[in-house]
C-alpha cells in the first residue's frame, strides 16, 4: 500500500523541477514547459487529497485546470509566433523593449 | 514489497526523470517529448489513485491536443538549441534560482508531510465510477463548467487574432 | 485456479486474440487484398507470381523488408528517428483495448468481461490513446532532417487533429442514447433488431464517422501528406525496410483500430440481430473435440469472429475508396474537416440529443 504522503512528495519534486526550469532557461517555450509541468503536480496533488479525504471535488478541480491550461497554451503560444514574427527570437533576454 | 509499491515507484521515477530532462535539456523539441513522457507516468499515477475519467482526459487534452500544440510551435519557428556559448543563466541568477528552489521545497515538504496521512482505505467500483463526477459537474459544479466553455471561446478568439499575419501596408485589406 | 488468475488469464488471452488477428491475419491479409484489390478494379492483374493468386506476396515482402539496408540518415535525430515508428504502432495497438469481442461469458464459474479493458471511460480512452498516433508524424518529419518530411508531417499532424473533433462529436452523438461511455453497452443498446443498429438512426453522424475514420488514417482521399506523387512520400519519405515496414503496419492498424470502432458503434459489434451468441457457443461445445472449451470461450469466439468478419468488411471499404476517388487538395481537406464535418457533426450531437430527450431513442 502506498501511502499518500508520496504522491504529494513526488507533486511537490515535480513543481519545484518547474520552477527550476521556469526561473532558470532562456528559452521562452522551455519556460512554457516548465510551467505546464508545474500545472501538473498541482494536478497530482489535488487528485491525492481527493483521494485522501473521499471526496470527488478534487477530481472536479482538476478538470477546471485542465481545461484552463489548455487555453492558457493557446493564447501563451500565439503570443510567442506574434513575438517571433516581430524579433525573429524567442529568448526571453532579448525581448527588453519594456526595460527600463 | 507489494505490487502496488512496485509500481508507483516505476511510475514516479519516469515522471521525475523525464521532468529532469524537460527542465536541463537545451533542444526544446527533446523537453516537449520528455514532457510527453511525464504527464502520460502522471496518468498512470491518476489511475492509481482512483481517478480513471481524470487519467484518460489528461492524455486526451494534455499530450494529445497541448503538447501537439508546443510541438506544432517549435517546428513552424524552427526553433534552434539554446547554444552552449553562451550559458543559459548568470551565476547570480542560478544561485537565486537554487536558494529559492530549496526554500520552495522544504515548505512544501514541511506541509506535505504533516498532511499527507497514511494509507487511505482501499477502492470500491462505486467510487471509481464516472456517474459520481458527472453528477457533481453537472449539478453543484454547473457555472464554472459553462464559464469554461466561454474561457475557451475567448482563448480561441484570442490565438487566431494573435496569430494571424498582419497585412503588409494599410492600403492592403484583408 | 484462483478467481485472479483467472482473470489475468482471460485479459492475457483477450490481448492475444486480438493481436493474432491483427497481426496474423489482418495486415498480410490487408497487403494482398490492397494489392489485388487495386488491380481489380484497375483492370490489370496484379501480383500473380508467388503462390496461387499471388497469396505469398505479403511472405515476399516481409522477406524484402527484412533484408533491405535501413540507413539513418546523417544529420537524423537519432533518438527520435528510431522512436517514430515504434510509436506508430504503439498508438494504434493500444486502441483495440477497449473494443468489446464478446458479451460477458462464465469461465470456471467466473465472469469474464469481453474487453481487454474493463474501464468505465471505455472510449475516451480509445480516443485519447489513438490522438498519441500525432507524435508518430511529428517525430517522423522533425527527426528526418529534410523539408520535404517536415512539410508532409506538419500537414498530416494538422489534418489528424482538425479531423479528430468531428469524429469525437459523432461518438459523443452514438453515447448520449446509451447514457454510459462503455462500449459493452453501446452494443447492448443495439442488439435488439437490426434497425437499432446506430447507423439507421444517426445516419448523418455515421456519415461525418465515415469520412473523418479516412482522415485521420491519412488514407485517401486524405493522403496527401504521404502521397507518392505530391511530396516524395512525405513524413516517411527518409524511412525505408524494416522501418517503413513498421509505419505501413502501423497504418493498417490504425485503419483496423477505426474499423473496429465503426463496427461496435453504428453496426451492433459481435452482435447480430436474433443471433444469441452464448446459445451458439453452448451448442458449439456440444461437438465431440470441443467440448473442453466451454460453452463460455466459443461463445465469446463466436462474438470474436463475428466482429472480426465486420471489421474486414469495413477493410474492403477502404480500399475500395481509396483506389475510386481523387485525392483532396490540402486547404480543400481543412475546409472540408472544419467548414462542412463539423457544423454536420453538432448538427448531429443536437438532433440525437432532442431525440433522445423526447424519448424517441
Amino acid at each position: 500500500m502506498v501511502p499518500i504522503s508520496w504522491y504529494l512528495l513526488l507533486a511537490a519534486a515535480l513543481f519545484v523541477l518547474g520552477t527550476i526550469g521556469a526561473l532558470t532557461r532562456r528559452n521562452g517555450i522551455a519556460i512554457f514547459l516548465s510551467i505546464e509541468l508545474m500545472l501538473n503536480a498541482v494536478n497530482l496533488a489535488l487528485v491525492a487529497y481527493s483521494r485522501q479525504l473521499g471526496d470527488p471535488t478534487g477530481q472536479i478541480v482538476v478538470f477546471f485546470v485542465l481545461a484552463v491550461a489548455a487555453a492558457e497554451a493557446a493564447v501563451g503560444l500565439a503570443l510567442f509566433i506574434a513575438i517571433y514574427r516581430h524579433g525573429r527570437t524567442i529568448d526571453v533576454n532579448r525581448m527588453n523593449l519594456m526595460r527600463w | 514489497m507489494s505490487l502496488e509499491v512496485l509500481v508507483f515507484a516505476l511510475f514516479a521515477a519516469l515522471a521525475l526523470g523525464s521532468a529532469l530532462v524537460v527542465v536541463l535539456h537545451r533542444n526544446p523539441v527533446v523537453s516537449t517529448m520528455s514532457l510527453v513522457v511525464t504527464l502520460v507516468a502522471l496518468a498512470a499515477l491518476f489511475v492509481m489513485l482512483g481517478a480513471p475519467f481524470i487519467a484518460a482526459l489528461q492524455i486526451l487534452i494534455y499530450t494529445g491536443a497541448i503538447v501537439v500544440l508546443f510541438l506544432f510551435v517549435l517546428m513552424l519557428l524552427n526553433v534552434q538549441r539554446e547554444s552552449a556559448a553562451t550559458p543559459s543563466a548568470g551565476r547570480g541568477q542560478l544561485w537565486g534560482t537554487l536558494i529559492v528552489a530549496c526554500a520552495f521545497a522544504g515548505t512544501l515538504v514541511i506541509l506535505f508531510w504533516r498532511s499527507g496521512a497514511g494509507v487511505p482505505a482501499p477502492l470500491t467500483a462505486a467510487e471509481v465510477a464516472l456517474p459520481v463526477i458527472a453528477r457533481l459537474l453537472f449539478s453543484q459544479y454547473m457555472l464554472p463548467f459553462e464559464i469554461i466553455g466561454l474561457l475557451l471561446l475567448a482563448a480561441v478568439v484570442a490565438a487566431t487574432v494573435l496569430a494571424r499575419k498582419v497585412p503588409a501596408s494599410p492600403e492592403e485589406g484583408d | 485456479m484462483s478467481p485472479q488468475q483467472i482473470e489475468i488469464a482471460a485479459t492475457a488471452a483477450k490481448m492475444l486474440v486480438w493481436i493474432g488477428f491483427l497481426v496474423g491475419a489482418l495486415t498480410p491479409v490487408m497487403v494482398w487484398v490492397e494489392r489485388r484489390g487495386s488491380a481489380l478494379i484497375q483492370d490489370r492483374p496484379g501480383p500473380n507470381r508467388l503462390g496461387p493468386f499471388g497469396l505469398f506476396q505479403p511472405v515476399a515482402d516481409v522477406v524484402k523488408f527484412m533484408f533491405k539496408e535501413s540507413p539513418v540518415p546523417a544529420a537524423a535525430d537519432p533518438f527520435l528517428y528510431r522512436l517514430a515508428p515504434v510509436l506508430a504502432l504503439v498508438a494504434p495497438l493500444s486502441t483495440y483495448l477497449v473494443i468489446p469481442l464478446a458479451p460477458r461469458f462464465v469461465v470456471a464459474g467466473q465472469p469474464i468481461a469481453g474487453v481487454a479493458a474493463d474501464v468505465d471511460t471505455g472510449v475516451l480512452l480509445l480516443l485519447a490513446l489513438s490522438s498519441l498516433g500525432v507524435y508518430s508524424l511529428v517525430m517522423a518529419g522533425y527527426a528526418s532532417n529534410n523539408k520535404y518530411s517536415m512539410l508532409g508531417s506538419v500537414r498530416a499532424s494538422a489534418q489528424m487533429i482538425s479531423y479528430e473533433l468531428a469524429l469525437t462529436l459523432s461518438v459523443v452523438a452514438v453515447l448520449v442514447p446509451v447514457g454510459s461511455l462503455r462500449l459493452d453497452e453501446v452494443v447492448a443498446h443495439q442488439q435488439t433488431s437490426l434497425l437499432h443498429w446506430n447507423v439507421f438512426p444517426q445516419a448523418i453522424g455515421f456519415l461525418v464517422f465515415l469520412v473523418a475514420m479516412f482522415a485521420e488514417t491519412n488514407r485517401l482521399p486524405f493522403d496527401l501528406p504521404e502521397a507518392e506523387s505530391e511530396l516524395v512520400a512525405g513524413y516517411h519519405t527518409e524511412y525505408s525496410a524494416m522501418r517503413f515496414a513498421l509505419f505501413f503496419m502501423g497504418e493498417y492498424m490504425a485503419m483496423g483500430g477505426l474499423s473496429a470502432l465503426c463496427a461496435t458503434l453504428y453496426f451492433g459489434g459481435w452482435s447480430l440481430p436474433g443471433v444469441d451468441v452464448m446459445a451458439v457457443g453452448a451448442w458449439l461445445a456440444g461437438l465431440p473435440g470441443l467440448g473442453w472449451l466451454g460453452g463460455g470461450i466459443l461463445g465469446a469466439l463466436v462474438g470474436a469472429l463475428i466482429l472480426f468478419a465486420k471489421v474486414v468488411v469495413m477493410m474492403l471499404v477502404y480500399v475500395w475508396v481509396r483506389w475510386t476517388f481523387p485525392r483532396f487538395r490540402f486547404d480543400q481537406l481543412m475546409r472540408l474537416g472544419w467548414k462542412v464535418l463539423l457544423p454536420l457533426a453538432l448538427l448531429n450531437l443536437v438532433l440525437v440529443a432532442a431525440l433522445t430527450v423526447g424519448g424517441v431513442l
